[in-house]
This record gives structure tokens, C-alpha cells and sequence, in this order.
């Protein structure tokens, strides 16, 4: 498995535990009634869907999907895939502090650290995107090095 | 990739990036309220589009692709339920889509039911195909005369 997938996969089952721990929390007596939950819950949605969901499928899916070449560069062009890692955890790890903060006290830095870490998971969604669409395809079947 | 499993995954991923933007600006109209109570609307198809559009589409892709070849190992069975799948899968999250952001009474039923309909067209296909992978037995090797 190439160091990037583990990345992600390694990312993905953190955030795995922190949702669930967020989870496990709000069963405490009486919490899931209160409030706060309200104010966490979709927060911790997108920390299960995107932090775990997602970057699982990106991991999963940078590791597996058909090669364009071979060597070094056989998955193609990895910087858009470093990008959005970075855009993805910088992204949600902003989103828990300033979603909640933002509910609480609204306006100011929590309005503008929540605009941005929406477009920097939005971003990072394209950044992949934009990596994984020419890896949609056949088995390559293109010269290999000793080849070429 | 078989060229069946590309349309599933490409449109997965177009699924995905609508559904991205969608919740990107539903996150901003949460810090400012002034963009517009349109945006709201967009939640039903921001999770349709993650949930169906993208994420099941692309387990659907991904499992035609890889579960194991019929006995023989040469094929992946009958493609006609897979393609039907495909669209029947498409039209459902189109309805939903359509109910939820211009209320359509009735498109959450029909939505459902197609894409109910999708899974189990998918399953004639599939079904048959999970079990143990069986490797064709190599093939001697050449010796030099």
C-alpha cells in the first residue's frame, strides 16, 4: 500500500475514534437531551462521514484504481492528492471548532473560520477529483519501463 | 475498470461534486444568513447525492469491478440488469432530488422505489458472483529445450 493511502486510511480510523468518542460521550445521563447536542450533532455527522467515510474511500480509492503508467509516477500527477489531504483535515478540523463556536456565539471569527473551512473541503473534494477522473479506465496496458 | 463500472464510478464522482458544493454553501449560510433561505433547500439533495448519488454508486461500481468472476473466470455475467440498475439508481436520486428542493409530493415515493428497484437489479448480477474466488490453475511453466 503506497504511504499516501496509508495516510488517509490512518487519518480516516482516527477520526473513526474521535467520532465515536464524541458519540459515547453524548450518552452520557442526560447530555443527549441537552442542548449542546444539538449544537454537536452535525459536527459529528461530518466528522463520521468526512473524516471517516470519505477519506476511507479516497485512501481506498488512490490505492486501487487502475495505474496510468509505470515507476514512480504509475498513479499520476500525487499532488493533488497531498492537497487534499491537507484541505480535508485542515477543513474539518476547523469545521469542529468554529460549527459549534459559531452556534454559540455567533459572527466574527467563528463566521469566518466556518466559511472557510467549508471551501477547504470543497476544495479538497475537487483537488481529488481532479487527480482520480483519468485513473477511471481500462487496465493499462501501456509500454513498461524496460519497454518504453 | 470495466466500461460499465467507469459510468457508475464518473458519475459517482459528478454526484460527489455537486453534492461538495451544495454543502459548502450550506456551511456559509450558517456563518451568514444573508446568502439566502434558498440554500436551505439544497440539504435534501446535498445528502441524496452524498449517500446515493455518490456513495452507494460507487460501492455498486467498485462490486461489479471486483467480486469474482462466474465459474470459468472469464465472465462477469449479464451486464443488461447492471445498466438497468445504473439508471433506475439515477432516476431515484433525480426524484428525491426534485422532491426535496422543489417539493414534489410524490417524488420521495417514486424516488424510493426506483432506487429500491436499482438494488435488486443489481443483485441478479451480483448474487451469483459472491463466493469463494477460484483461481484458474497455472498454466505449466515453458522449460528451455
Amino acid at each position: 500500500m503506497p504511504r499516501l493511502a496509508r495516510l488517509y486510511l490512518k487519518s480516516a480510523f482516527a477520526y473513526l475514534l474521535l467520532a465515536f468518542t464524541v458519540d459515547g460521550l453524548a450518552l452520557l445521563p442526560g447530555l443527549r437531551a441537552r442542548p449542546v447536542w444539538a449544537v454537536v450533532r452535525p459536527t459529528w455527522w461530518h466528522l463520521f462521514l468526512v473524516g471517516w467515510v470519505t477519506q476511507m474511500i479516497f485512501g481506498a480509492a488512490y490505492w486501487m484504481f487502475p495505474i496510468v503508467g509505470h515507476g514512480p509516477t504509475k498513479r499520476g500527477d500525487e499532488r493533488p492528492v497531498w492537497a487534499a489531504w491537507g484541505l480535508l483535515n485542515g477543513g474539518l478540523l476547523l469545521r469542529t471548532v468554529s460549527e459549534p463556536w459559531q452556534a454559540l456565539h455567533p459572527g466574527g471569527l467563528a463566521a469566518a473560520g466556518l466559511v472557510a473551512a467549508a471551501w477547504l473541503q470543497w476544495a479538497a473534494g475537487v483537488a481529488f477529483v481532479v487527480h482520480i477522473w483519468p485513473r477511471i479506465r481500462g487496465w493499462y496496458r501501456g509500454p513498461r519501463p524496460r519497454e518504453a | 475498470m470495466p466500461r460499465v463500472s467507469r459510468w457508475y464510478v464518473r458519475t459517482a464522482w459528478a454526484h460527489f461534486l455537486v453534492a461538495i458544493t451544495w454543502g459548502a454553501l450550506l456551511l456559509t449560510y450558517k456563518a451568514w444568513p444573508g446568502l439566502g433561505a434558498w440554500v436551505w433547500r439544497l440539504r435534501g439533495w446535498h445528502i441524496e447525492a452524498l449517500l446515493v448519488g455518490w456513495g452507494t454508486q460507487m460501492i455498486l461500481g467498485v462490486l461489479f469491478w471486483w467480486l469474482p468472476k462466474l465459474p470459468g473466470g472469464v465472465s462477469r455475467g449479464p451486464q443488461a440488469p447492471v445498466w438497468l440498475a445504473y439508471g433506475l439508481l439515477n432516476a431515484g436520486v433525480a426524484a428525491v432530488v426534485v422532491a426535496h428542493t422543489w417539493g414534489w409530493g410524490d417524488g420521495l415515493r417514486w424516488g424510493r422505489a426506483l432506487e429500491m428497484l436499482a438494488g435488486l437489479t443489481f443483485a441478479v448480477n451480483a448474487w451469483p458472483r459472491i463466493r469463494p474466488l477460484v483461481r484458474a490453475p497455472a498454466r505449466p511453466r515453458r522449460t528451455s529445450p
